[in-house]
């Protein structure tokens, strides 16, 4: 096994070019140190990418905010940007475990090992975000549900890092949602987690845009939503909204029997929550 | 570039550990707990699940509390260390010594760090100690005699003996 501890983002860009199918990108730890440990993962070649320092941060853009692929939950807690442009996500953030785990947990990491139960996933769906991927063949920009391409699988190339993630400002008359259900209130890998960014006008839901995470092999959006949403001439009023909910979730979700819960239990937790959210956004002033 | 670890070849790793400087060769994915536990003979920081789950093995990486077997040895480089043996913890010991909060102890140096970890954060942004507050700053620490009354009492303890001083 190589280690390569960089320190820039040359230095990690330089290790990627000569990485094979069997290697890892190391960043705050909280899978990959687990997965080693336990001899699930066996990598040959392993890039250690914390130190680089190119890749923290969360900055202010013309077009909403760029948040470093290196950008820790506990960082995310405590960005007023992100809690303006990315509330939820930093919702997400402050539920995903505790102190410890906050601390080297990072925005990137959760995208590029794209758990189905990653918290901060369907939140960064939700908001319609962005993966910002840099090699030394130069730069892309890929949308996240696109770049999750199934169970732990990404559209990530082995010579390619994940440098940023970039979300749009938010709209003036957006609502949104975060939900969890674990095992308990907070610190437990989610049975099912919901993200929702709706525009809502006078108790009616003009356009939603949802995304779920343990409800299939990968994290997914919820397209029947958007697509019911946008077909209703004067949008969906309260009375409209358990249906939908059910609608959706039998469409949409594939959930299944595992460790942590039964796809029965998902599918009926999902239709709650997702009914639950879009009721209070038809209720709020 | 210069690729500072070819192999698993070992790594320097030069670490200020309770404020002594340590240098040592340590393969660079080595768990910063082994480091500490075998390496250094710090025995009092505890393994409990392994899997970054239960808090047990809990130490400061630079003011920040950190599950020690999660962090690689590579990552650790240059980082000051605090473990449950560093006297800048005697405060908090003596009042879960005071509070009886300790069952079978293995959970005891993780839970005595996070509480260091959050007394400091709640010195720095300001905020004041609660019961609330101790609860969510422990989250991460498991006990599994459950004895979560007297821990807690003991962190509140602790508060109210640095905030006399």
């Amino acid at each position: 096994m190589k280690v390569v501890s960089a320190r820039t983002l040359d230095e990690a860009l330089l290790a990627l070019r000569d990485a094979g199918p069997d290697s890892r990108v190391l960043a705050g730890g909280t899978d990959l140190m687990v997965e080693m440990e336990s001899g699930r993962t066996q990598p040959d070649f392993v890039v250690d990418v914390w130190k680089v320092d190119a890749l923290r941060g969360i900055r202010a853009t013309p077009l909403g905010i760029e948040i470093g692929a290196l950008t820790t939950c506990a960082e995310l807690e405590r960005s007023a940007e992100a809690s303006v442009h990315a509330d939820i996500l930093v919702e997400a953030a402050r539920w995903v475990g505790a102190a410890q785990i906050k601390h080297r947990a990072t925005v990137g990491g959760n995208l590029g090992t794209a758990s189905p139960a990653a918290d901060l996933n369907p939140a960064l769906f939700a908001l319609g975000a962005r993966v910002k991927l840099v090699s030394l063949r130069g730069e892309r920009e890929i949308a996240v549900e696109a770049f999750v391409k199934g169970y732990r699988t990404t559209d990530r190339a082995l010579d390619e890092l994940i440098a940023s993630i970039v979300i749009p400002a938010r709209s003036p008359h957006e609502r949104r949602a975060f939900r969890k259900v674990g095992t308990r209130k907070a610190q437990s890998i989610s049975k099912v987690v919901l993200a929702v960014c709706a525009e809502v006008e006078a108790g009616s839901i003009r356009s939603a845009r949802a995304a779920a995470g343990s409800v299939a092999d990968r994290t997914i959006l919820l397209p029947t939503l958007s697509n019911a949403v946008a077909a209703s001439a004067h949008g969906v009023r309260a009375d409209r909204v358990g249906a939908l909910s059910r609608e959706v979730v039998r469409a949409d979700a594939r959930p299944r029997d595992d460790v942590r819960s039964s796809a029965e239990y998902r599918t009926f937790a999902l239709e709650r929550i997702l009914a639950r959210a879009l009721l209070d956004f038809t209720r709020l002033p | 570039m210069k690729a500072i670890f070819e192999g698993a070849v070992p790594i320097t790793l030069t670490i200020k550990v309770n404020g002594t400087e340590r240098t040592l060769r340590v393969p660079p994915l080595r768990r910063l707990l082994d480091v500490l536990r075998e390496d250094l003979a710090l025995t009092g920081t505890k393994e409990g699940c392994g899997e970054g789950e239960c808090g047990a093995c809990t130490v400061l990486v630079d003011g920040e509390s950190q599950l020690s077997c999660l962090v690689p040895a590579c990552q650790a480089q240059g980082a000051d260390i605090v473990t449950v043996e560093s006297t800048t913890l005697t405060s908090i010991q003596d009042a879960f010594l005071a509070e009886g909060g300790a069952q079978c102890g293995i959970c005891t140096p993780g839970m005595i760090v996070t509480t260091r970890a959050w007394l400091d954060e709640c010195e720095r942004d300001g905020t004041s100690v609660t019961l609330e507050g101790a609860r969510e700053a422990l989250a991460g620490n498991l006990c599994r005699c459950t004895g979560y009354g007297k821990i807690l009492a003991a962190v509140l303890h602790a508060a109210a003996q640095e905030n006399a001083r």
